[in-house]
């Protein structure tokens, strides 16, 4: 299958102080990287998922793909076309192919409108008023398992799991390309979690729709992605196939992230490798490996030489001076 | 868990609270149970809207200005505490009982110095201003912040989320109280930083030999940190236990359920994770008999009229349903 979107070496810069500011303080560099170096691809109808700790740029990654910030470096390509040189009315058709479903279900609803005219409302954007709105409002809701009498509601009156389908009814609506899920379980229940998860399988495997989640949730991302990313501190610390990932993990970081995931049985067998310290800031970014200061493995040469990037199998790479052997999750 | 007052640092007896809505008076706990035993950290687990807040802030006595006064007791260090005075409550509170909330940013005051904050908060304490400063530094250094001292003097955005969160934990131990109720205090967390509030809470709690009454919908963190566990569902504890009884023979349908709905006790992949059918009931029009009959696998013809009784299954491991009663 082809690729729907293929990100190479994509960096995204903010300013965090004024230029005269900086030169009163003598910093020569007033940004940060948010996303430094992010090359990877989605294919068609295909999960893809990106894990790594709050702060650690998924969402950047995430607003930047969607063309919502500007890029500083890279190039972002979508069904062959160029994204980050795109001009407006070529924006325009491109954010008919993308969609979000947002982190926060209530608060990306406005509480004034009632969920027909919020789920409708991308066609009003992208001026396909011709059709009948009220039709569409109920096809959407079906879609995402929702009775026709939701249309008439008012977010409020909407509980956390339907209001996360709504949010999905209306990501489906200009029927898009690829859909992407910013913690499209955060804040809901287990139980409510799986509803929303096997509806995103179920409408991929009906529409063939591509999936770009973020999480931080370990426990989700076997179930629902075909292909993983590690993030740390903007950068991909590894990424493959979600099963390479999590049956043989071999970046120190990921194996920690595995390995802290807290199981629900009281008598687990918990192996674990704690990382020391705390997550450096971006403004001051760790020399050589930036994951050296939290590594539990770190030696002389990684405090110093930015680790190259490894092609250990298939469409599994990490960047690692000693990445862990297969299976033998605690040695190197 | 005992039945008897003498050893529990708090106990919840027969505590149900209603609330005045526009569309009738909504029960939010019917006759609640929940007792927590000395030096132990008991687990409340239970999907949102099923009364875990309204049970925190019964026991800290500031429920919403639309709920009416708490049927039942809550005993706590042998003192009943809805018979209280709001000035009596006002001495227990962050004294003897503290609390920590689930997102630290909206805990801290964000324009006024960890230090300031960390000193104004012992107000009830006679120290000198001196030694409350060196009171805030060692309990900084328990909760592992490197360089306390000048740490000190810095302002809460000026930390990770993950020491925000153990600056919360410090500032509610200060006072060493006998209950530290912590309120889903790991929800804005990731995975490592998770692991280390959860070991940190283990280690400072051995430490003060308080209890700590943990509130989480996290399955795998309650498996990892509790001693106890009550299950809630519709404003109602349907099952309590120890945590290997809940975790290794759940008693209750509900229970069941949720642990098998949890994707990480689901070790091989899945496209279609299981759910629980069906929808929490309405509080304001409650069914009659139990309240779990329409989303339950077990459901018997009793299930429909007669409310289950609270029984205990084996030593210390309650449950309220109809299944396998005597």
């Amino acid at each position: 299958m082809s690729n729907i979107l293929e990100v190479n070496n994509l960096r995204v810069r903010f300013r965090v102080m004024s230029a005269l500011k900086a030169r009163y303080k003598g910093v020569t560099d007033p940004f940060i990287d948010a996303v430094r170096d992010a090359s990877f691809s989605i294919k068609e109808a295909e999960t893809f998922t990106l894990v790594g700790e709050s702060g650690s740029g998924k969402s950047t990654l995430a607003l930047a793909v969607a063309g919502l910030l500007p890029t500083a470096e890279g190039t972002i390509n979508f069904a062959g076309k160029e994204v980050t040189t795109m001009d407006r009315s070529q924006m325009q058709e491109y954010r008919r192919n993308i969609s979000f479903i947002w982190q926060n279900p209530t608060g990306s609803l406005s509480p004034r409108q009632r969920v027909s005219a919020l789920i409708t409302e991308p066609y009003i954007v992208h001026g396909m008023r011709d059709r009948d709105l009220n039709a569409e409002a109920i096809r959407l809701l079906k879609m995402v398992g929702l009775s026709a009498h939701f249309a008439d509601r008012y977010p409020h009156q909407l509980s956390g799991g339907q209001a996360r389908r709504v949010g999905v009814a209306r990501a489906l609506a200009l029927n898009p390309k690829l859909i992407i899920a910013d913690e499209p379980t955060a804040g809901l229940d287990v139980s409510v979690q799986g509803e929303i998860l096997n509806l995103l399988n179920r409408l991929q495997d009906d529409l063939g729709v591509s999936i770009f989640v973020i999480t931080h949730n370990l426990n989700i991302v076997r179930h629902i992605s075909n292909r993983t990313a590690i993030m740390y501190l903007g950068r991909f610390a590894e990424q493959g196939f979600t099963d390479d990932i999590f049956e043989s993990p071999r970046h120190p970081y990921t194996l920690a992230l595995l390995s802290a995931n807290p199981k629900p049985n009281p008598d687990a067998d918990m192996e674990r490798i704690e990382l020391k310290g705390e997550v450096p800031g971006l403004m001051n970014r760790p020399s050589g490996c930036e994951f050296h200061t939290r590594c539990p493995f770190s030696a002389e040469n990684c405090t110093e030489v930015v680790p190259p990037q490894i092609d250990v199998s298939d469409q599994h790479t990490l960047t690692c001076h000693y990445p862990r052997q297969e299976n033998n999750t605690l040695s190197p | 868990m005992t039945q008897e007052t003498s050893e529990n640092v708090l106990s919840v007896r027969n505590l149900s609270v209603d609330y005045a809505t526009e569309r009738g008076s909504l029960s939010a706990l019917r006759h609640v149970n929940v007792d927590v035993p000395k030096g132990s950290i008991v687990g409340v687990v239970g999907e949102s809207g099923c009364g875990k807040s309204t049970l925190i802030s019964s026991i800290i006595r500031l429920l919403a200005d639309n709920a009416n006064t708490p049927n039942g007791t809550i005993d706590f260090e042998g003192r009943d505490l809805l018979s209280l005075s709001q000035d009596e409550m006002r001495g227990i509170r962050g004294n003897r009982m503290s609390i920590v909330f689930q997102d630290p940013m909206s805990t801290l005051n964000p324009v006024i110095s960890i230090g300031r904050q960390m000193i104004d908060i012992q107000h009830r304490s006679h120290k000198t201003k001196a030694e409350k400063r060196q009171r805030s530094i060692d309990m900084l250094t328990s909760v592992g912040i490197p360089d306390p001292t000048n740490r000190l003097d810095q302002f809460p955005h000026e930390f990770s989320g993950g020491m925000q969160q153990r600056i919360s934990i410090a500032m509610a131990l200060q006072a060493e109280p006998a209950l530290l109720i912590a309120d889903e205090p790991t929800t804005a967390l990731d995975a490592t930083l998770e692991v280390q509030i959860i070991h940190l809470l283990k280690s400072l709690q051995a430490d003060i030999g308080c209890s700590i009454l943990f509130i989480s919908h996290h399955l795998g963190v309650i498996a990892e940190l509790c001693d106890y566990v009550v299950v809630m569902y519709a404003g109602e504890v349907v099952e309590q236990g120890t945590v290997r009884d809940i975790f290794h023979h759940p008693a209750h349908p509900y229970t069941a359920m949720l642990l098998k709905c949890d994707p990480a006790s689901i070790s091989t992949k899945t496209r279609s994770l299981p759910t629980i059918k069906g929808e929490i009931p309405d509080l304001v029009t409650l069914p009659q008999g139990c309240v779990f009959k329409n989303r339950c696998d077990r459901v018997m013809q009793q299930c429909d009229s007669k409310v289950p009784m609270w029984r205990e299954v084996k030593n210390a491991h309650f449950v309220s349903c109809h299944w396998n009663a005597p």
